[in-house]
């Protein structure tokens, strides 16, 4: 029989989950995500490691993430800092080389993505042994929250053009938050080139293309709790762009 | 083949099939009512479907989830989380 500590249970089944939290000026909102992934995995009793990848904040992310080390050790809150902003793809490059985890989260630092759906990503995997899972806002019971008609309108605008482009076999293509296979999270970012919201789908693309399976689990989006959010002309500009771009070459 | 590929393909197909009815390519003597179901079908489909896209995004924006509970429970728990944190020595 094995002994219980507190509410911790390990499973000790050989799994590791690594989490990737790149980060850019997130002083706020790190320690808050930090303790949301510390509490749900540790009740879960699933193996786990946080990686976080700050580019260089100015505001003084790196010296929280080093508090935060103190405080859940050094085999729990692992650090690998870049000196300035490079992309999301490096980033996970980055992360990825000393992750010691078989599977590994993707998803934003900035509390809009919760660590409460972490079991949920697990269990879906486990059930259809997919080689990555995807939060979807648009099915279930995902959704949104303090989003107002014009965003939600662009989302899902964006969205059905690209359900109609490339018939991409998954719901939510912008979504960054996301379970993969280690292994094939490695081989799907050295292929992709794109940046921003189009890495995200072109991760999902290729994947389709290598005949990778995909599962879903509905996941909330809350907007930031902290910071601006940034969804201007430019943005919508670059997305279509991106699109076309993978339309035309996937 | 891409995407993009595909889609030229069956834009090709599509619209060989119905030059061929409309402007009776092969000499098939069709029938006279054929030609004019066929001569506005791509503006019609056109049409069909800039429809189905306005009432399916239309749709999918009315039935957009707002998640209330979630934003709610987020912020009792960063509450917790910040009294936790400050109890076991972080300084913000």
């Amino acid at each position: 029989m094995a002994s219980r500590k507190g509410s911790q249970q390990s499973r000790g089944d050989g799994d590791k989950y690594s989490v990737l939290l790149p980060t850019y000026n997130e002083r706020e909102n790190l320690p808050l995500i930090v303790w949301l992934l510390v509490k749900y995995f540790g009740e879960s009793g699933y193996e786990y490691e946080i990686i976080v990848i700050d580019d260089g904040s100015p505001d003084g992310t790196l010296e929280v993430a080093e508090q935060l080390q103190k405080i859940y050790g050094e085999d729990k809150i692992l650090l690998r800092p870049r000196a300035k902003k490079l992309g999301l793809g490096t980033a996970y490059i980055h992360g990825i080389k000393h992750a010691r985890g078989n599977y590994v989260f993707i998803m934003d630092a900035d509390l809009s993505h919760h660590p409460k759906f972490i079991p949920e990503f697990i269990k879906k995997q486990r059930e259809g042994g997919y080689d990555l899972v995807s939060g979807t806002r648009y099915r279930g019971n995902g959704g949104v929250y303090g989003w107002d008609l014009r965003r939600k309108l662009i989302s899902r605008g964006a969205n059905y053009v690209t359900q109609v482009l490339l018939r991409p076999g998954a719901s939510d293509l912008t979504g960054s938050f996301r379970l993969y296979k280690k292994v094939v999270l490695e081989s799907l970012v050295e292929r992709c080139v794109s940046k921003g919201y189009v890495f995200q789908m072109e991760m999902i693309v290729r994947a389709r293309q290598l005949n990778y399976t995909i599962g879903e689990v509905p996941i909330s989006f809350v907007d930031r709790v902290y910071g601006e959010s940034k969804l201007g002309g430019n943005e919508i500009v670059s997305f279509l762009k991106g699109l076309l771009t993978l339309f035309a070459t996937t | 083949m891409t995407k993009l590929l595909e889609w030229v393909f069956g834009v090709s197909v599509i619209g060989a099939a119905w030059a061929l009815v409309t402007f009776d390519l092969l000499n098939l003597r069709l029938p006279e009512a054929y030609k004019e179901v066929a001569w506005p079908m791509p503006v019609y489909l056109l049409v069909v479907f800039g429809c189905y896209s306005l009432a399916t995004v239309g749709y999918r924006v009315a039935t957009f989830n707002d998640c209330e509970e979630a934003s709610k429970e987020l912020q009792d728990q960063i509450k917790e989380a910040k009294e936790d944190l400050r109890i076991k020595g972080l300084k913000m």
